[in-house]
């Protein structure tokens, strides 16, 4: 029952204010959208303690949605250990964004349309991760990809804003074109689609037949979580509000792809090959996006690209067979990288939406707590002890080094280990262009009110003691939690491996990052644009992977576009139309002569008929 | 003595090509259709010759429904007729084209 509840909750504030919302006052429109969610966060509370959470799992079966035959899916919730965790950052997080969303969109015309989308999201993502069976799990998994698409374009009047949004929307189309194949090779290899039986029933599959499934199924996650080559669409998701980025495109549904194969992860495990495909796509997209970070301009871009890079970690994590590592790291990473948007967002309030760095500066004045959020997030992402995200990066880098070890590429571990160098620098240099230095903008900046200050305030904390819930100090609780639920399953890889001992690969990367920061320091001191040459050129255009994209796939598509709309659609289609029309009217000009009106012509001819019919049967 | 039936067939040949001409000629609308009659009664009277040529009956027998499709045939042509003249005051079926392409 409680299971129910917590999707419908999101749900309800959805329906009441999208469909009331226009007429009620903005104080209940505020908390409509944030109680459900609050609500949503307590009843997840309340369904993670229950004991069946931890032993086989919570199912709530609503209906039999399919049924052909031996085939049936049924719509279905289900919460274990796994999404318990899920549920709880997605409303957790998910509560504290939309609280900060009453101030950030406070002068907002459509007030209700952003919280009764917002609330979608939440009851679509809810959805997905406690889909009972792989089918709702893609209904989850489209309709937080047609929130998303509501919500970069929700300024729909700004050309780029709604552009972004068809963009992100196209873009995701193509990975869930792959995800969508994957699900029905499983539906009918397994003949089942509920996550049990397909991990039962993945040792017995042909190993081929398997690996197309999981690396379709993964051709999903990177569209959904902006891999390459598909991740495209999240920098310019940044059109959106700057909570929607908080909330969508950083915590909760871009780690959809790695919540997917930690779900189906004995299937992952018995593919053969897919989880060394998933860990060099995560690892190179770790590298490449951290590197664009380093020359991006705009401040909310940089965090699209740190998101980006920082997922290639999760995915990195998932592929050297480290996932409760993948789903530490998914989990701290919510906290600290939905902090820096929101500090992020908390600038473009004080300085009247101005995101280019270059125009930023010296807020680290009037906008202390802001800055000291952000600072706090940026440590956590550098990866500086004792911050969350050094915790989770660093079992991710041991991960790495020790899948290396047993037969892995290096190559893995090292992209890993540069990422985090970058990521240090990266994270230094919008730090210091925006709070340091003398101020650019002669505007008026003004620390953000109280009700977004206070989400800001819990996201600190957690990006500051996060850590501790994946600490060895600590005893490990999250990683103790989510044991069970990694370890059950049909086959146990993590059981008999040995936790790599603490020591020169852990100091390594915080040497790393230290050195990172060091050498932001030193770099972006006094504010300096540093060009980096033809390597600054090729990184600034991102490598020129959208331009390769746009000279492969996009002017050609244009180009074959228009060929059909002018040439094929004018001449060919409407000329062959309008060709038998012009026919008909001509060979109507042309006989039309025939038809004089005077009845005696008529007579005429059918008496000629007759006397030649006549005469063709008389002498014939 | 009687007459040879092709005196009969002679004279409905004849009658036929009179209404046929007179159908063809004639721009008179009450003229066309006595000439129409005239073709219908020289069909008749082919039709009963060969009947009694032939000692059978079903040639007397066409030649009753050919009577009564005439007669429908009239009343309805008549009432179009009589309509015509009230809008437009002529029976000249020359004058009546709007079917003109």
């Amino acid at each position: 029952m409680v299971l129910e509840v917590i999707v419908a909750l999101p749900l309800a504030g959805w329906l009441i204010n999208g469909l009331a919302g226009g007429r009620l006052p903005r104080g209940v429109v505020g908390a409509i959208g944030c109680g459900t969610v609050g609500a949503a966060c307590a009843a997840s509370v309340m369904a993670a303690g229950d004991p069946a959470v931890a032993g086989g799992g919570l199912t709530a079966t609503l209906f039999t949605w399919l049924s052909a035959g031996e085939f049936t899916v049924s719509a279905g919730l289900f919460m274990d250990r796994l999404s318990a965790l899920m549920a709880l950052v997605v409303t957790g997080v998910g509560f504290l964004i939309h609280v900060y969303s009453i101030g950030y969109m406070a002068d907002d015309p459509a007030y209700a349309r952003y919280f009764a989308y917002l609330n979608l999201f939440v009851a679509s993502m809810l959805l997905l991760v406690l889909g009972g069976n792989l089918l709702v799990l893609f209904v989850g998994w489209e309709l937080v990809g047609l929130c998303s698409y509501l919500l970069i374009g929700f300024w729909f009047d700004r050309e780029r804003a709604a552009s972004s949004g068809r963009k992100a929307f196209i873009v995701n189309r193509i990975g869930d074109a792959g995800f969508l194949l994957g699900i029905l090779l499983l539906a009918t290899t397994a003949g089942n689609l509920q996550f049990d039986r397909l991990a039962a029933a993945s040792g017995g599959m042909a190993p081929g037949l398997l690996t197309a499934a999981t690396l379709l199924l993964f051709a999903g996650a990177t569209g959904k979580s902006a891999q390459l080559p598909l991740y495209v669409w999240l920098p310019d998701a940044m059109e959106g509000p700057t909570p929607v980025s908080a909330l969508i495109h950083a915590a909760t549904m871009v780690t959809a792809g790695v919540y997917m194969i930690a779900r189906l992860h004995p299937l992952f495990l018995h593919a053969g090959y897919t989880l060394s495909v998933v860990a060099a796509v995560g690892a190179v997209t770790a590298f490449f996006a951290a590197t664009v970070a380093l020359v991006e301009w705009d401040l909310k871009r940089v965090l699209a690209y740190s998101t980006i890079s920082q997922l290639g970690y999760m995915f990195l994590a998932m592929g050297v067979v480290m996932m409760p590592a993948g789903m530490f790291h998914l989990t701290t990473h919510a906290f600290f990288k939905a902090l820096l948007f929101l500090a992020a967002g908390s600038v473009m309030h004080a300085m009247r939406g101005v995101v280019d760095m270059r125009r930023l500066g010296g807020l680290a004045g009037p906008m202390r707590w802001t800055a000291a959020g952000f600072a706090v997030g940026g440590l956590a992402l550098a990866g500086v002890p004792p911050f969350a995200g050094f915790f989770s990066k660093d079992l991710i880098l041991e991960g790495a080094f020790e899948w290396a070890q047993r037969g892995g590429a290096m190559l893995v571990w090292i992209a890993g280990l540069a990422t985090a160098f970058v990521t240090a620098v990266y994270v230094t240099r919008a730090m210091m262009l925006t709070f340091a230095g003398p101020a650019a903008d002669p505007g008026h900046p003004h620390e953000a009110p109280a009700v977004m200050g206070l989400p800001m305030a819990v996201l600190a904390a957690l990006s500051f003691g996060g850590g501790l819930l994946g600490a060895r100090v600590a005893g490990e609780p999250l990683l103790r939690y989510l044991e069970p639920f990694f370890v059950d399953s049909a086959i146990g890889v993590l059981k008999d491996r040995p936790m790599p001992a603490a020591g020169v690969i852990t100091a390594l990367p915080v040497a790393v990052s230290l050195a990172g920061i060091l050498a932001g320091f030193a770099l972006y001191r006094d504010r300096r644009e540093v060009t980096l040459g033809a390597l600054g050129r090729f990184l600034s255009h991102q490598w020129y992977i959208e331009t390769l994209y746009d000279a492969v796939i996009v002017t050609p598509a244009k180009r074959l576009a228009h060929l059909l709309a002018d040439v094929v659609e004018t001449r060919g289609i409407d000329g062959a139309v309008n060709g038998v029309g012009a026919l008909v009217g001509r060979a109507g000009l042309a006989v039309r002569g025939l038809q004089t009106g005077f009845v005696r012509n008529y007579a005429a001819a059918i008496l000629a008929g007759t006397i030649l019919m006549l005469g063709y049967w008389l002498f014939r | 003595m009687s007459v040879p039936l092709e005196a009969y067939l002679a004279l409905s040949a004849l009658l036929f090509v009179l209404g046929t001409t007179g159908v063809l000629v004639r721009r008179n609308a009450l003229v066309v259709f006595m000439s129409i009659e005239l073709m219908l009664n020289a069909v008749n009277l082919t039709f009963v010759a060969f009947a009694r040529q032939r000692l059978a009956i079903e040639g007397q027998l066409a030649v009753f429904f050919v009577v009564v499709v005439a007669a429908v045939e009239v009343v309805v042509g008549l009432a179009i007729l009589i309509a015509i003249f009230r809008t437009r005051d002529t029976v000249d079926i020359d004058d009546v084209d709007l079917l003109r392409g």
